[in-house]
């Protein structure tokens, strides 16, 4: 029994170090002062203008999009839902390499639908435009499932209720449904956010490197990562500090709701 | 049950451990060697060799960092000097030379000179200014005028970490032209097309090659470069279209 004991603390401290080492030694390997006068350097300002602007369209569009079609996967039943949940659920497992490469395949100039997005005039790749398709394609999973999960918890009879007193599907949806899963709602969007945030492998295939234009803190980290190490920590300590705060914001979003079920 | 978990672990572990108590060999080697390099490692005699590729900046970034093949192949002769002079590889060798071109897709006809990417809207892609092919690529740049050099800086769309990436940009349509070596279109079959550059704006391309100290088979990875000068190595990059190395 004590050797169980002693077999569990060590395992939890392997992984614990194993984890959290590498982590820190992003902040222990250069001091804040480099770190943050790395920051000043205007290609590091770009890429950190570029990934805030491509990584909220990314999260708007999917807000807007998805808050609807997970309303519509966790409110109505029809014949293969677990297959479109399924389907919808992909992107969330799928390797960032095999994703920049569907989107090639798909909307890429030789692409299947590429024809027809050329005779719109529009572009994609190499463009702004293409890294915000990405990031949306990666990230979407994310607020989707969240979503589904959030509407999925509310009480029917709420939503019966409100039918009942004659406020219509809509109206139920705006008025009621979203606002009381709202705590849900925001843990999903901070975790797409986080994805976003974070995205590489799609974009560089799909939308390439180009300072100001496509070049996302992601592929600005890989550009400087020969030239100057200190400046790709410096990047890598933005993400971090990012990534931790979208993490405690779903953790108390998570609590919140805990409580918010109580309270029903 | 117990066992049989333990004996995949082992079982795994030894497939690591690689074929048969054979030397194994790490190469770290620019992207653009990825074809002759491939050709020389296919059942090199006596070691396992394997071959990891990327841009050579990356690669020796990696090395700076602690990261230790066996051998360090690199686009350029600075990297493998900067190392050599950091007292990380022994004395590096050039081994092979290239050809910087213009590469279109095959059947574009869009351009067919360095003057057609001056024109706006033509998209191209090249090197980030890090790795050898985006260096060279700037060399030639910078041979030109200031007006028509500005004029093709502001038509690249994407500044690639390794040559590979400006191919694929090339062969999925992408950009309308792009700055490769010459062995890179021989690679990509028909799929592009060369335009060479003019010899005055030509920049000098040689690949150099060094031990990395610290190597855990020495005597095997100066046998590997050994290849490459004269043997089976120098024979796999002149069939993939590189050249004698180029004199200092």
């Amino acid at each position: 029994m004590t050797a169980f004991r002693v077999g569990l603390a060590v395992a939890l401290g392997v992984t614990l170090t194993f984890l959290v080492v590498p982590v820190l030694s992003i902040f222990l390997e250069a001091g804040p002062g480099e770190l943050l006068a790395s920051l000043g350097d205007p290609s590091a300002r770009d890429a950190l203008r570029l990934s805030l602007q491509t990584t909220l369209a990314a999260v708007a569009i999917i807000v807007v999009v998805g808050t609807p079609a997970a309303y519509a996967l966790a409110t109505r039943r029809f014949r293969g839902r677990a297959l479109v949940v399924t389907l919808i659920e992909l992107p969330l497992v799928l390797p960032p390499a095999a994703a920049g490469i569907a989107l090639l395949a798909s909307l890429g100039p030789n692409g299947l639908l590429g024809g027809a997005i050329e005779a719109t005039g529009a572009r994609l790749v190499l463009e702004t435009a293409g890294v915000i398709v990405a990031l949306t394609f990666v990230a979407s999973p994310f607020y989707l499932r969240q979503a589904q999960a959030a509407f999925e918890a509310l009480d029917p009879s709420w939503l019966d209720a409100s039918r009942t007193l004659g406020a219509g599907e809509a109206r139920t949806f705006a008025r009621v449904a979203v606002p009381a899963a709202a705590p849900g709602l925001l843990a999903g969007l901070a975790l797409a956010w986080g994805r976003a945030l974070g995205e590489f492998g799609a974009t560089l295939m799909f939308a390439g490197s180009l300072r100001g234009v496509t070049q996302t803190v992601p592929l600005a980290i890989y550009e400087r990562l020969s030239t100057d190490f200190t400046g790709a920590l410096a990047l890598s300590a933005v993400l971090v500090v990012a990534s931790a705060v979208l993490l405690l914001s779903v953790k108390l979003l998570a609590g919140s709701r805990a409580l918010g079920g109580a309270r029903a | 049950m117990r066992h049989a978990a333990l004996a995949l672990v082992l079982a795994v572990l030894a497939g690591c451990g690689g074929g048969g108590g054979e030397e194994r060999l790490t190469v770290s080697a620019a992207s653009s060697l990825k074809r002759p390099f491939a050709a020389y490692g296919e059942g090199y005699p006596g070691a396992e060799v394997r071959l990891a590729f990327g841009g050579s900046d990356e690669l020796a970034a990696q090395i700076r960092q602690g990261v230790r093949p066996d051998v360090f192949a690199a686009a350029n002769r600075k990297l493998p000097e900067q190392l050599f002079a950091a007292g990380l590889v022994e004395k590096p060798r050039v081994f092979a030379g290239n050809r910087l071109v213009l590469a279109v897709p095959a059947g574009a006809t869009g351009v067919s000179s360095l003057a057609d990417l001056t024109e706006p809207g033509v998209r191209v892609a090249a090197g980030a200014p890090g790795v050898p092919v985006g260096a060279y690529t700037r060399e030639v740049l910078a041979r030109l005028p200031a007006r028509q050099r500005r004029a093709i800086e502001a038509n690249i769309r994407s500044s690639e970490p390794d040559v590979g990436g400006v191919v694929a940009k090339l062969t999925q349509g992408a950009v309308d032209a792009g700055f490769v070596y010459v062995t890179d279109v021989a690679a990509a079959g028909d799929r592009l097309r060369a335009i060479p550059l003019p010899r005055s704006l030509t920049p000098r391309v040689a690949y150099a090659v060094a031990v990395v100290e610290g190597a855990r088979r020495p005597a095997a990875a100066r046998a590997f470069v050994d290849g490459l000068l004269r043997g089976r190595g120098a024979v796999a990059l002149r069939a993939a279209g590189f050249e004698p190395p180029p004199g200092r």
